[in-house]
């Protein structure tokens, strides 16, 4: 059984009773899980989330350089290339980089960087660093690599002050990859406790629900969260600027989940098992949580994550013109905010670098969120 | 039908006054006021306001009044006599800040919408026709692609690309030359060459979505047992196609119309920061940060009261098109 080639031992399983059987007794959730990972790109796009959250949880051990620390020697330079080969054709087993000189384009005279072939530095794993807490605990001056002073790494270029781009997106994955999150969750809840009192109860309540969402609603997205946004009074706390921003977005959000949850609610509430379950003498509480939530969490699973998206391009957005995240805090909006002046992207196109991660987490998220839509619908194939 | 349509006019109302209060505490929510943000202003041109200046300015703007009273100064004067207040920032009325720049907006708004329909609707069918197929793919990917990019940022590319390719970023809705001319032939090319952009990066991401809606309904039309019956009959495939699956398949295309317009007023206020357009959004940017309040309140309120607009008639819409809808809520 051991050496049979492993094609062969699945064809065999697969034809095996227990395993129809398996699919037949399967509980939804397993169905669920097992058409989510036939969804090639739902799949990949979980792998590329996962690896995005797993970096922003510990960005400052893999960036190489802190948020603010910059080297005015160093303004607008391009990323560097991480080379294997030097200039004389032979081959290191360990990258190093050149250092980078500054220069006068002969023709426009402006400012450029050219590669140093005389100085490189090699680079090096767990080099020593600025000082930072590992996971926010243990003190420390370890980053994962680097290269050794007085040698710079600048592996996606420098911005207008000389502070390194990679860095700077890496720390700022933490904020621009948490506010959706904390934003949805908060909407998360708030949309299953009252679009559950509203469909559960029904009456004068689910009416004033009802209009009070409608209003809500009727309220433009954008126009709302820049006049909300602008109201954040200037020079406050990061930690109270970051919760602001993510109350604003919850406090939009949150309707769109209320709607479902009361449909869902309003559906199943006249279903014979609630019905009986009430005729029993079931308490209300132990009816929803235990006869109505698990009829529809998983659509509300899918619901979420597609909500997250919009808060993604939302926030990038607001950080961009300066409404959202501002300095010293940093997030791929912010860190747009340079491409705002044409000259700087046609100058020092490494500026839309952020706009990529943007696009593949937006991107990404969108493909969680189908996967999901397909794994949960029980009559999609 | 006309009973419908009174009974969801007459449900809007109260959602509008609604808004309007809602509307008037978030703009006054800003720490400071106008006054307050103007005295930095002159402080900074080397001017200094005292407080007795200040208080004076107040009274004349009327700022020193409760909130409550200020609301109902501000809704008495829309209701009865059509004047939204005064931009403090430019120094006249709100409603002749709005009526300058509302010719330009609809005219982007307007084209952006024709703009989408005519490029959504073939796609759409194409798409669905044709499904699995590379153009499939590829209009699929494009679409993908639209939702997922700020539209902000496209139109910082596009400028870089314009301004590569024909040395000239298409800055603003018109060339500085045409800017203050009266109007001719040669302004109307200019700014149709201007709007490429504009239109391209505001109407993506809708585009996108309605390529989708209407690949989505192309497929369920296309296997019904009418077009199996048609097909029997020996009909033309073209003449299929455009008869029965496209005709019924539009009708949720088309009753998105109004909430439509109102989202792409909306949707371009970012791109017109951008982009730098003489339109709305820029305007009320700033009177946002400014601190003018009336301005950026009835901005607020006006956008707020499109989207009430356009929910209505989108509701409208589909109940004259759907039957259905109508008779449940008569039955209600």
């Amino acid at each position: 059984m051991r050496t049979l080639p492993v094609f062969r031992r699945s064809t065999t399983e697969a034809l095996k009773p227990e395993a129809a059987k398996d699919i037949n007794y399967s509980s939804q959730w397993r169905l669920m899980y097992i058409k989510f990972k036939r969804h090639k790109l739902a799949r990949i796009s979980l792998y590329v989330l996962g690896f995005l959250y797993f970096v922003a949880l510990f960005a400052q051990f893999i960036a190489p350089y802190g948020l603010q620390s910059y080297d005015s020697k160093y303004v607008n330079a391009p990323p560097m290339t991480v080379r294997f080969i030097d200039g004389e054709g032979k081959f290191h087993l360990q990258p190093f980089v050149y250092e980078l000189k500054s220069a006068r384009d002969p023709e426009t005279m402006r400012k450029i960087f050219v590669a140093d072939t005389e100085k490189k530095y090699s680079l090096q794993f767990f080099v020593k660093g600025e000082e930072y807490k590992f996971l926010g605990l243990i003190p420390t001056t370890r980053h994962l690599f680097g290269v050794e002073e007085p040698g710079r790494l600048f592996m996606l270029g420098t911005d207008a002050m000389g502070r390194d781009m990679f860095s700077r997106i890496v720390l700022g994955s933490q904020i621009s990859l948490s506010i959706p999150l904390v934003g949805v969750g908060i909407s998360f809840v708030l949309g299953l406790i009252i679009g559950g009192i509203s469909g559960y109860f029904g009456g004068w309540l689910d009416s004033i629900i009802q209009r009070i969402i409608e209003i809500i609603r009727s309220f433009p997205t954008l126009p709302l969260w820049m006049a909300l946004s602008a109201a954040i009074p200037p020079r406050i706390p990061i930690v109270t600027m970051y919760l602001y921003i993510v109350i604003i977005f919850a406090f939009i959000g949150w309707t769109d989940l209320a709607r479902v949850v009361r449909g869902k609610f309003i559906s199943l509430k006249n279903e014979d098992y609630v019905i009986a379950a009430k005729i029993a003498g079931v308490g209300n509480t132990k009816i929803i949580v235990k006869h109505l939530l698990p009829g529809f969490i998983s659509y509300l699973v899918v619901a979420t994550t597609l909500a997250i998206p919009n808060m993604i391009l939302g926030e990038t957005a607001m950080s961009f013109l300066g409404l959202g995240i501002r300095s010293p805090a940093t997030s791929w909006g912010v860190l747009l905010q340079e491409a705002q002046k044409i000259e700087n992207v046609a100058l020092y196109p490494w500026k839309l670098i952020p706009l990529g991660f943007v696009i593949l987490t937006v991107l990404a998220y969108n493909f969680l969120g189908d996967g999901l839509r397909d794994a949960a619908d029980p009559y999609k194939k | 039908m006309l009973q419908y349509s009174i009974k969801r006019i007459l449900m809007a109302i109260p959602v509008v006054m609604f808004i309007s209060f809602i509307v008037f505490y978030i703009i006054q929510l800003p720490p400071g006021d106008y006054v307050s943000s103007y005295s930095a202003q002159m402080t900074a041109a080397g001017e200094v306001m005292t407080q007795a200046d200040m208080d004076q300015m107040r009274a004349n703007l009327g700022l020193d009044r409760p909130v409550y009273e200020q609301y109902a100064i501000w809704i008495k004067k829309i209701v009865f006599y059509g004047d939204f207040g005064y931009s403090f920032n430019y120094n006249k009325p709100v409603m002749d800040v709005v009526k300058q720049y509302m010719g330009l907006t609809l005219v982007v708004s307007l084209v952006t919408m024709a703009f989408q329909y005519i490029v959504a609707i073939p796609i759409g069918i194409y798409t669905a026709v044709k499904q699995y197929s590379a153009g499939d793919y590829f209009f699929s990917g494009i679409s993908f692609l639209g939702m997922a990019t700020p539209n902000f940022l496209l139109a910082i590319i596009l400028m870089y690309l314009s301004y590569t390719w024909f040395g000239d970023p298409l800055l603003g809705l018109f060339s500085s030359e045409y800017v203050n001319a009266p109007w001719s032939m040669a302004k109307m090319m200019d700014l149709l060459k201007h709007l490429v952009i504009p239109v391209i990066v505001i109407g993506l991401a809708s585009t996108a979505d309605l390529i989708r809606v209407m690949r989505g309904q192309m497929l369920d039309e296309l296997n019904k047992p009418n077009v199996i019956t048609a097909r029997s009959k020996g009909l033309s495939e073209t003449k299929i196609l455009f008869k029965y699956p496209t005709r019924a398949a539009l009708n949720p295309i088309v009753s998105t119309f109004g909430w439509s317009l109102s989202s792409i007023f909306t949707g371009s206020t970012i791109t017109a920061i951008v982009l730098n357009l003489p339109i709305q959004g820029p305007v009320m940017y700033k009177a946002l940060l400014g601190q003018d309040m009336y301005l950026a309140g009835s901005w607020l309120l006006f956008m707020s009261l499109l989207t009430v607009l356009g929910t209505l008639i989108s509701d409208i819409l589909l109940a004259w098109l759907d039957p259905k809808i109508r008779t449940e809520f008569r039955g209600n």
